[in-house]
């Protein structure tokens, strides 16, 4: 077993952390304390999703680390499809026909 | 806190109260033995802080039997209750927790242990590694199973089992219409099996991408490891979204969140979508590692190269990618729009085209082989017409305006259990009694198996054939009873018998077992059925290093070629080297068991004492953190006198094709 220990100290997974918890709390807020319209506070949580997804992205995922960019492509393809069958799909779904009312 | 005792231990009902007596008296006699035998030692040494694959494989597989019983259990239970009309053998609450307990245990702790088990015993010898990836991970991917299962089945002794259905939909399954702890159960004990699953999942991907050995491409692998590589894909795309719901699921129960609620505006359809989100992908998770297996058990005793190698392939990965985008199809009658209904009518139809290339390709496999009708190969013939029947009463359901006529009728019922039983236990029998051998060093009785392969195969025809009409004619799932007006009574007669002869097949299963380890012949070939691939080139049962030099690929159906050209198959001293494996560990075990207590806690809503549990499991990871343990080497001396023990035994296999 071959050990590649980084010394130093992980500076971008403590940002990533504490950013992920204010985009969050951010959400909750905004969502529970604000009286902006049903329509405004969904695009604007939505938007902090994304914002959050792809900050993970780079502070967690080691998408910087790019030795395989094969790999890393083949992720992302996959990533993008199941987020597309997951939010997408369940928002057609939920909001079509009398599924709606 | 609140503790009701009175309504801790579920009490008045003579079923039940059997049951409490009967499973004090299996632990108490369970520990007499183990002390009377003085077994504590060997068994935690050997088994349960054991990282050793096929040793895990083999305890999946055990607590997947037991499983099978508890759940068939329920399901004798349900078709005595149904066997006559009017019928008071049980209330309609406990029929409802009996149909609930019944479908999960079945899929999540029968049938995903059982392919687990089979995937975990085979793999890593198919694809010439001495262990999955991550050793450890996988014996606490198997605790956290256990311990979610068994947190599962106190639930009808203690507290109260769910009752809302194996898919427990809100409003149902929400606290205004369950206020008892039953669906905390539900809730708590399928997240933490999850873990262990999702774990698993990782596991062989990375196993699969990462452990093969030298010459084995992607294209070169047995197909029971392709389907296993493409079934460890859907398990990493889909048990998120299941560990997410039930995330959601457990706020809504126990903090009051209504994220499933519509007065608290929610949605309780939300759940619905979620829920087969990952409930539809879960289907093939269980279904494709069974096709794997019918797979390898047609090839061998068709004595063949499976046919249309590459077609199967791309329909594995067909039917994963199709498999993610169906899910509306378990809900048509929701009310989405035309569009929605008609796109997911189209994607499930389409299903039957990857399917149906591999069940061609099956009986192009077959077709010229000489074809030897052992046990293995009994099941994998009878799967083809049964699952025929299942799947063109599936392309029945795809569509959405027909579904409105079937939509919870017993045709579904028996439709999907024409697909899981052939699917995936018949898979399950196939693999065991092929495999067998390999784990053991000795085989099942084939005359035994014979019995049990009837007597399962037309009781399952005989319990299910008859749900198709009732349902047609309109009885629907989950009703405790009918009347003697409807008509129904000859038919639910009809699979009620059916259903004692299956359990009959299981009885001879079991009593196989039984035999099988008293009386089998111990000296065996390691290749008894002439096989094709590399976990028949090396010891029965196989050796803990797996190999003791690491067999090199050149082509498909490896062993078979190495037979065949007499190559590979001897050891020179000069090729023995020192081989690195890991050690055993007393944490994944102590990780099921603070799971299970903590998950026991949150059950019953008594948070401060789930969060002192909790405590214990942040300690198990900081533990893990800082354990260093290197694993150690086996001495070329050591392999030396194993690898002699085997390879110069009397009928030892070493270079024929007959």
């Amino acid at each position: 077993m071959e050990h590649q220990q980084s010394k130093s100290f992980p500076i971008s997974h403590v940002i990533g952390f504490v950013a992920s918890l204010v985009l969050t709390f951010a959400a909750a807020g905004i969502a529970l304390k604000t009286n902006l319209s049903f329509k405004v506070i969904m695009w604007i949580i939505g938007s902090l999703a994304v914002i959050q997804a792809g900050m993970q992205l780079f502070m967690f995922m080691h998408l910087r680390e790019g030795e395989d960019g094969k790999t890393n492509l083949i992720n992302m393809i996959y990533a993008v499809f199941m987020v597309i069958v997951i939010v997408v799909g369940s928002i057609w779904v939920l909001t079509s026909g009398h599924a709606a009312h | 806190m609140g503790i009701k005792w009175d309504e801790f231990f579920i009490t008045g009902d003579p079923l039940i109260l059997g049951s409490q007596i009967a499973i004090l008296l299996t632990m108490i006699g369970a520990v007499a033995a183990i002390t009377y035998l003085k077994k504590w030692k060997y068994l935690w040494t050997e088994w349960l802080t054991t990282v050793d694959h096929k040793k895990i494989g083999i305890m999946y597989i055990i607590s997947a039997v037991l499983m099978f019983f508890r759940g068939g259990m329920d399901g004798l239970l349900m078709k005595a209750q149904t066997s006559q009309p009017e019928m008071e053998f049980l209330n309609s609450q406990h029929y409802n927790e009996i149909f609930t307990t019944h479908g999960v245990i079945m899929i999540l702790f029968m049938a995903m242990p059982f392919l687990i088990g089979l995937m975990n015993v085979v793999i890593p010898l198919q694809i010439g590694a001495r262990d999955v990836a991550f050793p450890q991970l996988n014996a606490l991917s198997f605790w956290l199973f256990f311990s979610g299962a068994m947190l599962f089945n106190i639930s009808f002794v203690i507290g109260g089992s769910p009752d809302a259905g194996w898919t427990s939909y809100f409003p149902l399954a929400g606290k205004e219409f369950s206020p008892g702890i039953g669906n905390n159960y539900y809730a708590v004990a399928l997240q933490i099996a999850g873990i262990g699953t999702l774990m698993s999942g990782i596991n062989f991907i990375v196993t699969i991408l990462k452990m093969r050995t030298k010459g084995m491409t992607l294209m070169k692998m047995p197909m029971f490891s392709w389907t296993t590589f493409v079934t460890s894909i859907l398990i990493v795309a889909a048990f998120p979204i299941f560990t997410v719901a039930l995330a959601l699921m457990t706020f809504d129960r126990l903090y009051g969140t209504h994220f499933f609620t519509v007065s608290g505006g929610g949605m309780d359809m939300l759940w619905a979508n979620l829920f087969w989100l990952w409930g539809h992908p879960e289907v093939y998770i269980v279904a494709l590692p069974a096709f794997g297996i019918f797979s390898e058990v047609i090839a061998t005793f068709s004595r063949k190269s499976l046919f249309g190698y590459k077609s199967m392939v791309f329909s594995i990965l067909g039917i994963a990618l199709l498999s993610m985008v169906v899910w509306v199809h378990h809900f048509y009658t929701m009310g989405s729009g035309p569009a929605v209904n008609s796109f997911f009518s189209i994607t499930t139809m389409a299903i039957a085209i990857p399917t149906g290339v591999k069940m061609f390709n099956w009986l192009f496999t077959m077709r010229k082989g000489r074809i030897k009708f052992t046990s293995a190969m009994l099941w994998a013939l009878a799967f083809v017409p049964c699952f025929v029947i299942g799947g063109v009463t599936g392309v029945m359901l795809a569509m959405g305006a027909a579904d409105y006529q079937y939509h919870n009728t017993l045709f579904l019922v028996a439709h999907f259990h024409y697909v899981l039983i052939p699917g995936v236990v018949f898979a399950v029998f196939a693999g065991l009694y092929y495999w067998w051998p390999k784990m053991f060093g000795f085989m099942l009785n084939e005359k035994i198996g014979k019995w049990h392969f009837w007597l399962f195969v037309i009781g399952f025809n005989v319990t299910f054939m008859p749900m198709f009409f009732l349902g047609l004619n309109g009885a629907v799932r989950r009703a405790y009873t009918y009347s003697a007006e409807s008509g129904f009574e000859p038919l639910f007669l009809l699979s009620a018998i059916g259903s004692i002869i299956l359990a009959a097949g299981f009885a001879v299963f079991c009593y196989n077992i039984y035999w099988s380890i008293r009386y089998a012949d111990r000296n065996i070939s390691s290749d008894p059925w002439d096989a094709r691939t590399l976990e028949w080139s090396t010891a029965s049962p196989v050796q803990f290093y797996n190999f003791a030099k690491l067999p090199e690929v050149k082509s498909l159906d490896p062993f078979w070629h190495m037979k065949k050209k007499n190559e590979g198959l001897t050891l020179h001293d000069s090729e023995i080297e020192e081989i690195h494996m890991p050690s055993n560990s007393w944490l994944p075990i102590y990780m099921g068991v603070i799971f299970g207590i903590a998950g026991f806690f949150l059950v019953f809503e008594w948070h401060i004492a789930a969060a002192v549990a909790a405590i214990g499991i942040f300690a198990g990871l900081i533990i893990r953190s800082f354990d260093y343990n290197e694993g150690f080497h086996v001495t070329k001396d050591e392999i030396h006198r194993i690898e002699n023990a085997w390879r110069k035994t009397e009928g030892e296999v070493h270079d024929h094709v007959s």
